[in-house]
C-alpha cells in the first residue's frame, strides 16, 4: 500500500529567527496545508538578524501540518512543517 | 541649544548620542521596542518610552509613535542615529511639522542623497568626477546595451532607490547584462518599490574612501579628513581607519576639495560623508553622500579629537561651523573593526543568543562602542552589529599593535562572532602594508562574494 511508505518527516529551524510565511504582505503565503512540494521548494522565511534564509523543504510530498505562526519569533529547534514524504 | 533629546534609535548608536547629551546637560529619551526592555541605552536615558512591538516596522520605523513619544516627554529634538529613519525624508518634514529639530540633514538633503540619479547629475554639474554611467534611469535592454558599450565593461545594473549594497548587479558582458536587466528591474520593484535602474561602470580593484564633511548651512563646509572602508563584505563594511594608507597630501587635499564641493551642490546642512571610488591610477570617482552621522565615525573623532555627535546637536541648535580643516590637529591613526554576531567561516551567518560570559578589552589607545553586558540576550529582530572597537596609536603599526592585543582580549562567549576574523587580518602582511582592494576579504573567507544567502545542502 502506497499510504503505508509515506513518511512523517519535520521541519524544524537551525537557528532562532522570525518566521515568514509570505515573501511580502502582499503576497499570498508560500505554502498551505494540503500543498504539494518538491524537495528543495522554498516553505518559508527565516529572519534572523536582518538576514532572511529560505526554509526549504527536506523531502517531496505534502504539507500536513503547519505548526508556527507568520511573524512569530522561533528559537532554535523549533517545529514549523510536517512533511508527508510521497 | 536644546534642553532635550529623543534618541530615535537603539543599540550602541542610541547609547553614543545619549553619553554625548549627558555631556552637554541635555536630558534624554530613550525609546525602544517590547524585544528591547533589557537594553542598556534605557538605563543611561533619563526617561524611556515604549514605541511598539519587537519587529522594527512597528517601532524603530515607526514615525508616528516615535514623534508621539517625543511631544509627550517634551523632547525639542530627535537625534535619529543611523539606519531605521536617519535618511527618511519624510521623517524629517514630520518631525518639523511638530515642532520638533530633527538632528541631522534637511529634508530636502535627505531627498537628494536618496535619489541617486538627481543626485549624480548635480556632482557632474559641479564638475566633481563621477563614475561613468547612464545620464539617468535606463528603461528597456536596447538602451542598457548602448550606455554598457559606451562606458565599456564590466558594468553595474543599479537599483535607482537602492542602497547599503542591495539592487546591484553586476554584468561581465552583452550576455550577462541581457540576462540580468529585467531581473534587476524585478528586484529593485520588489525591495525598493520603484524599478528605475541605472548602469555604472565597474572599477576594477578600487578602494573605498570616505571624507566626513560638517556644513552649517550658512555656506560654511569643513571636511575633516578621510576614511578607508575598503574592507568590505557584500559591501557592507568591516574594517575602517583614518587616515586612509593610500592618499598622499596632495591628493588627500584635491579630494576633500571635491567632498566640500559635492556638499556646497547639496546645499548640504549638518554631518554628512561624501563616498568615492579609488582606482589603482589614483583618480576618484564620487559614489554617494550619505546623510547621517556614520557607524564609522569614531576612526574620525580619534585623529581630529573633535566628537562628531556633539558637533550634529551643536550645528542643529543653529550654532555655527567656526572652523576648517587647516584649523584641525590631526594626530595619529585609528582602527575601526565592527563586531558582528556572526561566524565568517559560515558566510556570515548571523548568531544570536545569549551572552554568557562578557570581558571588554581595556586600556590605552582603546575605544569600545558598544551595548553588550553579561547576561545580555541578542534579541534577532535587530541588526548583527554587536561592538565597534576602535584602536588608536600615533603611527599604522601601532594601531595595528594595539587592536591585535586588544582583539586577543576580547571574550564575547558563546555567540560567534567576526573577532577571529579581524584577528587573522591585523596579522596579515598586505593588510600591514596597506595594499588591498574590495576583494579582500575573499582572502580569509573564500567565495564570500558569489555567497548566495544559505547553504544548499
Amino acid at each position: 500500500m502506497a499510504e503505508a511508505e509515506k513518511k512523517r518527516v519535520e521541519v524544524r529551524t537551525k537557528m532562532s529567527g522570525v518566521f515568514y510565511r509570505k515573501a511580502s504582505p502582499e503576497e499570498p503565503p508560500y505554502v498551505e496545508i494540503g500543498s504539494v512540494v518538491k524537495k528543495k521548494q522554498v516553505l518559508a522565511l527565516l529572519e534572523t538578524m536582518k538576514v532572511f534564509q529560505k526554509v526549504k523543504s527536506p523531502a517531496s510530498g505534502e504539507v500536513v501540518e503547519i505548526t508556527a505562526e507568520d511573524e512569530a519569533a522561533l528559537k532554535d529547534g523549533d517545529l514549523m512543517f510536517v512533511i508527508e514524504a510521497g | 541649544m536644546f534642553s532635550k533629546i529623543l534618541v530615535a534609535n537603539r543599540g550602541e548608536i542610541a547609547l553614543r548620542v545619549i553619553r554625548a547629551c549627558k555631556e552637554m546637560g541635555i536630558a534624554t529619551v530613550g525609546v525602544h521596542s517590547e524585544a528591547d526592555v533589557d537594553s542598556l541605552h534605557l538605563e543611561l536615558a533619563d526617561q524611556k518610552v515604549c514605541i511598539g512591538p519587537a519587529v522594527s516596522s512597528k517601532s524603530y520605523l515607526n514615525m508616528e509613535s516615535i514623534v508621539d513619544a517625543a511631544v509627550q516627554t517634551g523632547a525639542d529634538a530627535i537625534h535619529p542615529g543611523y539606519g531605521y529613519l536617519a535618511e527618511n525624508r519624510e521623517f524629517a518634514s514630520r518631525c518639523e511639522d511638530r515642532g520638533l529639530t530633527f538632528i541631522g540633514p534637511t529634508p530636502a538633503n535627505l531627498g537628494l542623497a536618496g535619489d541617486k540619479i538627481a543626485a549624480k547629475r548635480i556632482i557632474e554639474k559641479a564638475g566633481i568626477p563621477a563614475v561613468p554611467s547612464s545620464r539617468g534611469g535606463v528603461d528597456g535592454i536596447e538602451e542598457a546595451i548602448r550606455t554598457a558599450a559606451e562606458i565599456s565593461y564590466p558594468v553595474m545594473i543599479k537599483a535607482a532607490g537602492g542602497g547599503g549594497g542591495r539592487g546591484i548587479r553586476v554584468c561581465q558582458d552583452e550576455e550577462g547584462l541581457r540576462e540580468d536587466f529585467s531581473v534587476a528591474k524585478m528586484e529593485s520593484r520588489a525591495s525598493f518599490g520603484n524599478d528605475e535602474v541605472y548602469i555604472e561602470k565597474v572599477i576594477v580593484e578600487p578602494r573605498h574612501i570616505e571624507f566626513q564633511v560638517l556644513a552649517d548651512g550658512t555656506g560654511h563646509v569643513a571636511h575633516l579628513g578621510e576614511r578607508e572602508c575598503t574592507i568590505q563584505r557584500r559591501y557592507q563594511k568591516l574594517i575602517e581607519e583614518s587616515p586612509s594608507p593610500a592618499l598622499s597630501p596632495a591628493l588627500r587635499r584635491e579630494m576633500g576639495e571635491a567632498a566640500m564641493e559635492a556638499a556646497r551642490a547639496f546645499d548640504y546642512f549638518n554631518a554628512g560623508t561624501v563616498e568615492f571610488l579609488l582606482d589603482k591610477e589614483g583618480r576618484f570617482y564620487f559614489m554617494e553622500v550619505n546623510a547621517r552621522i556614520q557607524v564609522e565615525h569614531p576612526v574620525t573623532e580619534l585623529v581630529t579629537g573633535i566628537d562628531l555627535v556633539k558637533e550634529q546637536i551643536r550645528l542643529s541648535s543653529g550654532e555655527k561651523l567656526g572652523y576648517g580643516f587647516d584649523d584641525l590637529d590631526l594626530r595619529g591613526w585609528a582602527i575601526e573593526c565592527r563586531i558582528n554576531a556572526e561566524d565568517p567561516r559560515k558566510g556570515f551567518l548571523p548568531c544570536p543568543g545569549t551572552v554568557e560570559r562578557y570581558r571588554p578589552p581595556s586600556g590605552f589607545g582603546i575605544r569600545v562602542d558598544s551595548h553588550l553586558y553579561q547576561g545580555y540576550e541578542l534579541p534577532v529582530y535587530y541588526d548583527s552589529l554587536i561592538a565597534k572597537l576602535i584602536a588608536y596609536d600615533l603611527s599604522r603599526e601601532g594601531a595595528i599593535r594595539v587592536m591585535r592585543r586588544a582583539l586577543d582580549e576580547y571574550t564575547i562567549s558563546p555567540i560567534e562572532t567576526t573577532i577571529p576574523l579581524y584577528r587573522e587580518i591585523m596579522d596579515d602582511p598586505s593588510f600591514q602594508e596597506g595594499a588591498f582592494d574590495t576583494s579582500f576579504i575573499g582572502k580569509f573567507v573564500p567565495n564570500v562574494e558569489d555567497d548566495d544567502d544559505e547553504e544548499d545542502d
